[in-house]
Parts: C-alpha cells; sequence; structure tokens
C-alpha cells in the first residue's frame, strides 16, 4: 500500500501538484488519469522519489519515503520497478541485457540463473525471441513489454507504470493493461498507472484518481465512473461531441 | 551569475561521479569498453592529423630559417620541441574535445531525454557515477598513450617530409632531434594530457547530464561540452605550463 498525504510541487513559479492525497492499495491497479500536462508524470515521479516534494509525505507500507535519506532509500528502491512513459530501454544493450540489467547490478546470482531469470520475465510478458535484439529493432509494443519484463525483473513489491499504452494500437493497449493486472494479482504487487485511456480506465480501473491542473478532482472506481456528476471529470471523460450526445441521450 | 551556478553545479556533480560505485566486476568492464570506444576510436584521427602537422611543422620551420649559417639539423630540434610540448598534448586534446566530447555529451544527454538516467535512478544506482566514471578513468588512461603514439608519428610525419623533399636530409634531421634533449619535456606533457582527459570526460559527463528537453537540446549540450573543455582545456594548459616550467 502506498499512501500520499497532501503533496505539493511546483518547478519555478509554475505549480505543478497542489495538495494531493490518496491511497493506492496492494493487489490492485491504481490508476491516475487526467489531460496531458495536468501532472500525472509528475506525480508518479514525486512518488517514486524522482522529485522531491515541497510539502507532504509520501508512505510505503507505513515506511516514510520522504523521511528516508541515502541507503533507506537505496534499500526501498530494489523493491520498486518502474515502466517509463517512452519505454527508456538501454539502448546500448540488447534485450536480455536489459532485462537482466537490475539482476546484474543487485543480485548475487551467478549468470546462468540470472539468465533464467529474465527469460522468466521475458516469457511473462510474452516475448520469446527477442534476448540478442536492440530496443532499435523492435517495435513500440515489444519495447514497452521489455520495460515491463526489467520492471519485475527483480520481484517488486511496487509498480509503477508511466502510460504504458501510449503509442500503441487499441488492441495491443488491452493486451499491455491486461498484462499489467494479471501481474498485479500474481505477485500482490501495489500497482499505479498514469493513463489518459478510456479503454484502460474502464478496463483495469479498479481505483481511479483524476487530476485536473495538479489537484485530485475526483476519485473511485471505473464502476462509479460513468455515473459521476463531477463536471470536470465528466468533461475529461466525455471529450467528444459524440460521447456528450451518446449520455445525454442515455 | 549563470557562471557561477554552473561552476557549483559542476563541483557537486563531480563529487556524485566519484560516490558510491557499482560492483567491481561491472566497473572494470565497463572502464574497458569505455577505453576501446573512446580511445581506441579515436586513433585513426590522432594518427591522421599527426603524421601531417608534424611534415608541416618541419616544412614550416625549415623555410622560415634558411640562413646557410644556421645548421639544418636545427630543424629537426625546432620540430621536436613544439611536437613534444605544445602539438601532442594540446592540439590533439582540443581535436579528441571535439570528438570524444561531442559523442561523451551527446550519448549521456540522449540517455537523459529519453528517460534511461531517470531508470537508473529509479533503480537507486548512482547513475552520475555509472556512467562518467568509467569515461573519466578510461580518458585518464588512454590520453597519454594517444599523446606519446602523437608524438612518435608526428617526428616521423616531420622526418619523411624533410627527406622526401630534401628540404632537411634524413641524417640531419635525426641528429637534430636527439640534440640537446630535454626528458622532461615529455613527462610535462602527460601530465598536461592526465588533466585534459579529466576535463574531456568531466566536462561533456557534465552538459549530457544535464541537457533537458528533447533531441534539439542534446545538440546544444554537445555543442557547449566541446566548446567549454576546449576553453578549459586552453585555460589549464596555460596554468600548467606556468606551474611546471617556469
Ligand atoms: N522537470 C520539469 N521542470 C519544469 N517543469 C516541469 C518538469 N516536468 C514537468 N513540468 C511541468 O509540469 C506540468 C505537468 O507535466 P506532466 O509531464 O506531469 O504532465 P502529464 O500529465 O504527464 O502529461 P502527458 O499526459 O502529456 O504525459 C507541465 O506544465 C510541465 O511543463
Ligand atoms: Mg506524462
Amino acid at each position: 500500500m502506498i499512501e500520499i498525504k497532501s503533496i505539493y510541487k511546483s518547478f519555478d513559479e509554475n505549480d505543478v501538484l497542489k495538495d494531493v492525497s490518496s491511497v493506492f492499495e496492494a493487489g490492485k491497479t491504481n490508476l491516475i488519469i487526467g489531460q496531458s500536462g495536468s501532472g500525472k508524470t509528475v506525480l508518479l515521479k514525486t512518488i517514486v522519489g524522482l522529485h522531491e516534494v515541497d510539502q507532504g509525505e509520501v508512505i510505503y507500507d507505513s515506511r516514510s519515503f520522504t523521511k528516508m535519506h541515502g541507503k533507506e532509500r537505496k534499500d526501498l528502491r530494489k523493491e520498486m520497478g518502474m515502466l517509463f512513459q517512452g519505454s527508456a530501454l538501454f539502448d546500448s544493450k540488447t534485450v536480455e541485457e536489459n532485462v537482466r540489467f537490475p539482476l546484474d547490478m543487485f543480485s548475487d546470482m551467478n549468470m546462468s540463473d540470472r539468465i533464467d531469470r529474465a527469460n522468466f520475465c521475458l516469457e511473462r510478458v510474452h516475448l520469446e525471441n527477442a534476448n540478442h535484439l536492440y530496443p532499435a529493432e523492435i517495435s513500440g509494443g515489444m519495447q514497452k513489454r521489455v520495460a515491463i519484463a526489467r520492471a519485475i525483473a527483480l520481484n517488486p513489491k511496487y509498480l509503477f507504470c508511466d502510460e504504458p499504452n501510449s503509442g500503441l494500437d487499441p488492441r495491443t493497449s488491452i493486451v499491455i493493461d491486461e498484462l499489467i493486472q494479471e501481474i498485479t494479482k500474481e505477485y500482490n504487487m501495489t500497482t499505479i498507472v498514469n493513463t489518459h485511456d478510456m479503454n484502460s480506465v474502464m478496463g483495469i480501473g479498479e481505483k481511479v484518481v483524476f487530476i485536473a491542473n495538479g489537484e485530485k478532482c475526483w476519485e473511485g472506481t471505473n464502476g462509479e465512473i460513468l455515473k459521476s456528476d463531477n463536471e470536470r471529470l465528466n468533461d475529461f471523460i466525455f471529450a467528444s461531441k459524440f460521447l456528450k450526445q451518446l449520455r445525454a441521450g442515455s | 551569475m549563470a557562471f557561477l551556478y554552473q561552476t557549483g553545479r559542476y563541483f557537486l556533480f563531480l563529487k556524485r561521479v566519484f560516490g558510491r560505485p557499482v560492483k567491481h566486476r561491472i566497473f572494470f568492464k565497463q572502464i574497458i569498453d569505455e577505453i576501446d570506444d573512446l580511445g581506441v576510436g579515436s586513433l585513426g584521427i590522432v594518427v591522421i592529423i599527426s603524421f601531417f602537422i608534424g611534415a608541416v611543422i618541419t616544412l614550416q620551420t625549415a623555410y622560415n630559417i634558411e640562413l646557410p649559417i644556421i645548421p639544418k639539423y636545427t630543424v629537426g630540434v625546432a620540430a621536436r620541441d613544439t611536437i613534444l610540448l605544445e602539438f601532442s598534448s594540446t592540439i590533439v586534446s582540443l581535436i579528441l574535445a571535439g570528438k570524444v566530447g561531442s559523442h561523451i555529451a551527446s550519448e549521456i544527454g540522449t540517455m537523459r531525454v529519453t528517460e534511461q538516467i531517470d531508470a537508473l535512478d529509479v533503480m537507486g544506482i548512482n547513475s552520475a557515477g555509472y556512467l562518467v566514471l568509467p569515461k573519466v578513468v578510461a580518458m585518464i588512461f588512454i590520453n597519454p598513450f594517444l599523446v606519446m603514439i602523437s608524438m612518435g608519428i608526428g617526428i616521423g610525419g616531420g622526418w619523411v617530409a624533410g627527406a622526401s623533399t630534401g628540404v632537411v636530409p634524413s641524417p640531419e634531421y635525426i641528429y637534430g632531434i636527439q640534440y640537446a634533449f630535454i626528458p622532461f619535456y615529455v613527462v610535462y606533457s602527460l601530465i598536461k594530457s592526465v588533466v585534459f582527459g579529466f576535463l574531456i570526460a568531466t566536462i561533456s559527463g557534465y552538459w549530457g547530464y544535464y541537457t533537458s528537453g528533447g533531441s534539439l537540446e542534446v545538440g546544444r549540450s554537445s555543442t557547449k561540452a566541446v566548446v567549454v573543455s576546449s576553453i578549459q582545456i586552453l585555460l589549464f594548459n596555460l596554468i600548467l605550463t606556468q606551474l611546471l616550467l617556469a
């Protein structure tokens, strides 16, 4: 479980996050949704400590990440896996080396065990026979899957995904979404996913936090989202005229 | 103001580069890779440039002292000292600042804008140290070798040019390059090359590491890296010369 308490974050004069609080439970896919530029990436990066909070606190299973220093943080980091908006694979390394990388850096396993573990993770994301290709040689969807495999290599307790399906076709998006949800259930991870894709929201949004302009405007489940009368949320979900008419008609 | 800010941030960056290293086995492999990439990869350009500049230095010196009372072997002496003192260490390092510096800055800058550095940080890896330290060690180690090779090839180039044109006959050139030889000149050049190697790797690493934005900014960082490391090389050339030769 991850709890964020009243987080504030600004860059120079730009107040990006304003008083955001929420609780993300284990074994669930927690979604953060919002328009482009609303502060989703900044929020996720603040939670994992790539940005420091200006005010507020981030708590991992009753351990305050905000109050930790050097070594403690480094240890907690080994329990985190993250999937970045652009995959962020190391482009000088092959697929297998990318997945093996966290193991090479942190585990005491010998080489053949590390390769086995990497292969296991790659199979888990349904990606076989790509081990010796470089990131530039595989498709965007495959890159995302490699990035997921790398994120789960060390068996993390916390998984963070920044727009796992941006730039993917709807069918592949759903495959990725379902994969993230399956893994979350299987290992009882606390998973936080940034998205602005309504298919994801309806598909895997067990908990949804809606951010607009850096503030939390609404939270609930995907079941509740369509019935909400929050105006900003509705503007976001029913963005097209067509959907608005559909909603008015029903 | 901007200058003070950059300088302060540069020293904080250095502190991170030299802090908390990764596993020795991985670090060692990285150094070997960087020596291959940065050092061996620069051998070609160093050889070509040294040969031609050595040849030109010899011919120019010869044409400039065409007085019968000055013996021909002095051309060898002058060419040797120019190459040992200044050309091989400073000019070769300036050329490497262009080649290696832009390479380092764009490699690390690209990693920054594609969030690869964030990925390292999230894993709890000291990204500055992991990415830059092996390059620093490789450059400090390999630059003196490149400079020594350049000295040899440069003096050889002078010999080929002098002898083949007949401007400085071979025996006189060979006598000249041995005449009144001061070994400390070589030591002085090697010390400079170590410092220049350090400057190239850390300054370029710095500009790459603090890139923000997209591919346009990566290009800018890489230009910045070349300009700033060249200027620092010239500045430290002056300082070291005053310290070591005065
Ligand atoms: N490192 C930074 N320095 C300064 N400002 C930043 C930085 N990162 C983000 N911002 C600003 O924070 C705001 C929110 O950006 P963020 O990347 O979180 O949006 P987002 O919701 O993830 O959008 P998208 O869906 O397009 O990814 C933007 O106005 C952006 O300019
Ligand atoms: Mg984003």
